[in-house]
């Protein structure tokens, strides 16, 4: 009888086993879904109540109210339910970094000063455990970006779904990550004359310039000779300039990290240089953007931002840092939202609540976390809202998805309905109501 | 006619004092998040002189009590952090494993412009610990962020004294790998708590017996006086954690270390103990359970170092489903200006209700830092430490509007300057700022080691 009992039990575990397994190797929905009965915030086109959102495939097909839905397509009742476009994180090292404290498994800074052809999507571990724990959140895709050194390398726009950095790139080049030298004193301690400090920074400005002159003189080279090769010696090619083509030609963004007040209006005067009038520049913090705000505003400089920081001077109001991207908007800079974050990009929607809260309004802070970033990085031809033809990146929620109260029931990822299982989930159910051990 | 004098003086003295530090208002109208019993709508409260003296509808109040309307808006508790470093002068005096006897109490600034951006997000209460550089490090401090008052005045008064004991990858870190000494192990760990353990008892043994021998002869002269035992301050702080007198804050981790020192105290019978960070917690509810033990953690940091690799944002959910006090903390001076979404996040990762999230930032810690007889829920008879809050505390939109310690006003959002510091230091650069390389580069330890590895860089570099 005992024997038998064990068997029971030993049945009951290994279907519990069993169930576990099975939401670890749990696949993803792929083919025809029709999303009934929501609010849809299109973002681009207003609001829908009661509305039909169809996938078909990686992409959507319909949206609107008067759908025809054939018996081809899986249904999901959403009625008092909303569907948004999935968040794009602007600036995250999600892929990139697994443990920050365990420098082996650390790739997001590169030795060397001048990288333009590292490329986070080389190193972008497809199945960081952060990747799934994250995405459930309503991140659809992010702004992976190698940092460090002057020129840290180039940032991919990564969906948060996939088994191979190829099939997740969005944009595998989307942005050339420059940090921007420090202008002035780096504290008490640092004992620099004025004039060294003026030095040192116009020498580490003049060798950017100096490495851009001569990426423009590759690209001219190098096209002139791919135009008409006849009669011309083959240049050498160059791995770091080759990768300096595209930004120089403005086509790959300059994503220019940059925080205080200071160094952001240096920036905007060496952008402004007429060498430098066909970079497409896009500032990535600006914590202090609220400081010179029009200044930015004039230039036509995008700024990606976070919210939740502290405020950057001591004298600072505290509210500041919640403030920044509101200031930003209302100077009429295009404002995206950043976390900065690994392992908490899931955090992106509480950034842009505080946002939402401080000033930016939530309709505006929905843009900086949906069509304005895909606008900054020109892939909102593919994503950043709902609409018809656009990639399946979106989720269901049930209430405001800035609210932390409010609950994600559904990840649409190119088309993939997303196991919501996570290791955070996985742990949750194992020692929610674990059999308890004598100790 | 003079003592008379003198005695008046004193006392308009000591009223004046009083009247200083506490204060009275009426709040009007509010829902009351009263914690410790049902949310009351439309509902006043009155503070005078500092305590909770009335709870109630339509109270009235005497014309010099300032009245707030607060319709339309929450009153809560004050939010108390069982863990900070807020306002710390030095966090870690890392140089041995064992540094029972120095204490938070000498290392207060009560002039950081933190404190006021803390109470700025509701908090009026911390706990302000040594770091976790050391395996029993330094006594920690339980503040009233009463922002322009000295150290003395920001004493929780009535606090029980409390430690910081720290487990795992940061003590192994700073001493073994950094230092040369034990511990290098969690191994290690464990018997440099017993070692220490054995070592003041056996010290309180011989200092006890050498007092009385001492006392004997002193009054007798008999015989050859007897040998001296020195008093020793790190082993008499010892001897005051194994009777009960103060009580255990742990740096912890990992389940298994959790296991380990819970042996450990069942042996000495230590009772009073509650495991910080806790990241793995969730793996050993029931044994925590079991032994009274209580946590206080993070809403969702993980991953930033290996010991956090295997653990979840479900972890407060889970322990609070088992029966564990557990508490919400923000070991940041960032994440202390929200802490109220911190715990909104326990709603969202495994359903924690909207009242237990509540009471993970306000009665639960104060169990754990042993003030729940004076805060951390609005009753009668507590202090008036009380924030109004423009909507529901969990929802983002929400701003607190007023704080309350004591009944006195130490923040209102109505008149709010943008400039709150107290003091300056003069040889800061006017223009320099936070740069955000910080943010930029992750995150790769919790606060607690502040100041540990400055010292130690050089060596544990492998």
């Amino acid at each position: 009888m005992k024997n038998v009992f064990k068997l029971i039990l030993t049945g009951l575990l290994l279907t519990g086993f069993n169930t576990a397994q099975a939401q670890i190797t749990e696949k993803p929905g792929f083919g025809k879904f029709a999303i009934t009965g929501a609010t849809v915030h299109t973002v681009t086109n207003g609001t829908f109540d009661n509305a039909v959102v169809l996938i078909d495939g990686e992409k959507i097909s319909y949206v609107g109210d008067n759908a025809k839905i054939t018996n081809e397509y899986t249904k999901i009742d959403a009625s008092g339910k909303h569907v948004y476009p999935g968040f794009m994180d602007s600036k995250t090292y999600l892929g990139l970094v697994e443990i920050n404290a365990v420098a082996v498994t650390v790739d997001n800074r590169e030795l060397g000063q001048y990288n333009p052809n590292i490329l986070a999507f080389t190193a972008f571990n497809p199945h960081s455990a952060a990747i799934p724990v994250n995405r459930v959140g309503g991140v659809t895709h992010v702004l992976s970006s190698p940092t460090g050194g002057v020129i840290a390398g180039q940032a991919a726009i990564m969906d948060l779904w996939g088994y191979s950095p190829d099939s997740m790139a969005v944009d595998a080049t989307a942005g050339m990550v420059l940090g921007w030298p420090r202008y002035g004193r780096r504290g008490s301690f640092d004992r620099r004359t004025d004039q060294k400090i003026e030095e040192e920074y116009n020498d580490l400005i003049s060798d950017i310039d100096l490495f851009l002159d001569k990426a423009r003189f590759y690209d001219k080279m190098m096209t002139e000779f791919e135009k008409d090769s006849r009669g011309k010696q083959h240049p050498d090619k160059d791995i770091k300039m080759e990768a300096m083509r595209e930004l120089v030609n403005g086509d790959t963004p300059l994503i220019v990290e940059v925080t205080r007040s200071q160094d952001i209006l240096k920036a905007i005067d060496w952008a402004k240089k007429p060498e430098n009038e066909k970079l497409n520049i896009v500032f990535s913090g600006a914590t202090e953007g609220w400081r010179v705000a029009d200044e930015i505003a004039a230039a036509g400089i995008p700024c990606l931002v976070p919210a939740l920081y502290l405020p950057t001077r001591q004298y600072d109001h505290i509210h500041r840092p919640y403030e920044n991207a509101a200031k930003l908007h209302e100077a009429g800079v295009k404002v995206a939202m950043m976390t900065g974050e690994t392992e908490n990009v899931r955090n992106l929607p509480f950034h842009a609540g505080y946002a939402a809260a401080y000033g930016l309004g939530t309709e505006e802070a929905l843009k900086a976390v949906t069509i304005n970033p895909a606008q900054i990085f020109g892939i909102d031809d593919v994503l950043g809202s709902i609409e018809a033809g656009k990639q399946a990146n979106l989720f269901i929620s049930d209430g405001d998805p800035f609210e932390p109260l409010s609950q994600i029931e559904h990840v649409f990822i190119k088309g993939y309905k997303i196991p919501l299982a996570t290791r955070h989930t996985q742990l949750y159910e194992e020692f929610l109501d674990r059999d308890a051990v004598e100790n | 006619m003079k003592k008379i004098l003198t005695l008046f003086v004193l006392m308009v003295a000591v009223v004046g004092v009083k009247a200083q530090e506490t204060g009275s208002v009426l709040i009007q109208n509010a829902t009351v998040i009263t914690i410790t019993g049902e949310d009351l709508e439309n509902t006043d409260v009155l503070i005078r002189d500092g305590k909770i003296t009335e709870i109630g509808q339509n109270l009235s109040a005497p014309r010099r009590v300032p009245k707030v309307d607060a319709t339309g808006k929450f009153v809560m508790p004050g939010i108390i952090d069982a863990h900070s470093h807020l306002n710390t002068v030095s966090t870690n005096e890392s140089r041995n494993p064992v540094t029972a006897e120095v204490t938070m109490e000498e290392s207060v600034n009560p002039n950081s412009v933190s404190i006021y951006r803390a109470i700025a997000g509701g908090v009026t209460s911390i706990h302000l610990m040594h770091g976790s550089a050391n395996v029993i490090g330094g006594q920690n401090e339980t503040l009233k962020l009463r922002y322009g008052a000295n150290v003395d005045g920001m004493r929780f008064e009535g606090a029980p004294r409390t430690i910081k004991f720290a487990l795992g990858e940061n003590p192994t870190r700073v001493h073994g790998q950094g230092n040369g000494v034990q511990p290098r192990t969690r191994m290690g760990v464990e018997q440099v708590i017993r070692g220490h353990f054995d070592a003041a008892l056996n010290y309180k043994k011989n200092r006890e017996e050498y007092l009385a021998a001492k006392a004997k002869w002193d009054s007798d002269k008999k015989g050859t006086p007897p040998v001296p035992v020195a008093q020793n301050l790190r082993f008499d702080v010892l001897n005051d954690i194994i009777e009960g007198n103060i009580w255990v804050h742990c740096h912890s981790y990992r389940a298994d270390e959790i296991l380990m020192l819970m042996r450990v105290f069942n042996d000495y019978g230590i009772k009073n103990y509650t495991f910080q960070h806790a990241n793995e917690a969730f793996k050993v509810a029931p044994e925590l359970a079991k032994n009274g033990a209580r946590t206080s953690v993070f809403s969702d940091w993980w991953a930033y170092k290996f010991e956090v690799y295997y653990s979840t944002a479900y972890n407060a959910s889970i322990l609070n489903a088992n029966g564990v006090v557990n508490s919400i903390n923000s070991d940041d001076s960032e994440l202390i200006r929200h802490l109220n979404h911190e715990a909104a996040k326990t709603v969202r990762y495994g359903n924690t209700s909207v009242h237990d999230a509540l009471k993970m930032i306000t009665i639960n810690p104060a169990i754990q830092i042993g003030v729940d007889d004076k805060v951390g829920s609005i009753e009668v008879g507590k202090d008036g430490d009380v924030a109004i809050w423009s909507g529901h505390p969990l929802s983002i939109y929400s701003k607190v509007e007023q704080t309350y310690i004591d009944g006195k006003k130490y923040f209102d959002l109505a008149e709010d300057p943008v400039d709150m510091r107290i003091s300056i230091d003069p040889t800061d650069d006017f223009d320099s700022a936070a740069n955000f390389e910080a943010f930029h580069s992750g995150r790769q330890n919790d606060a607690c080691l502040e100041g540990a590895f400055i010292l130690n860089t050089e060596t544990i570099q492998q």
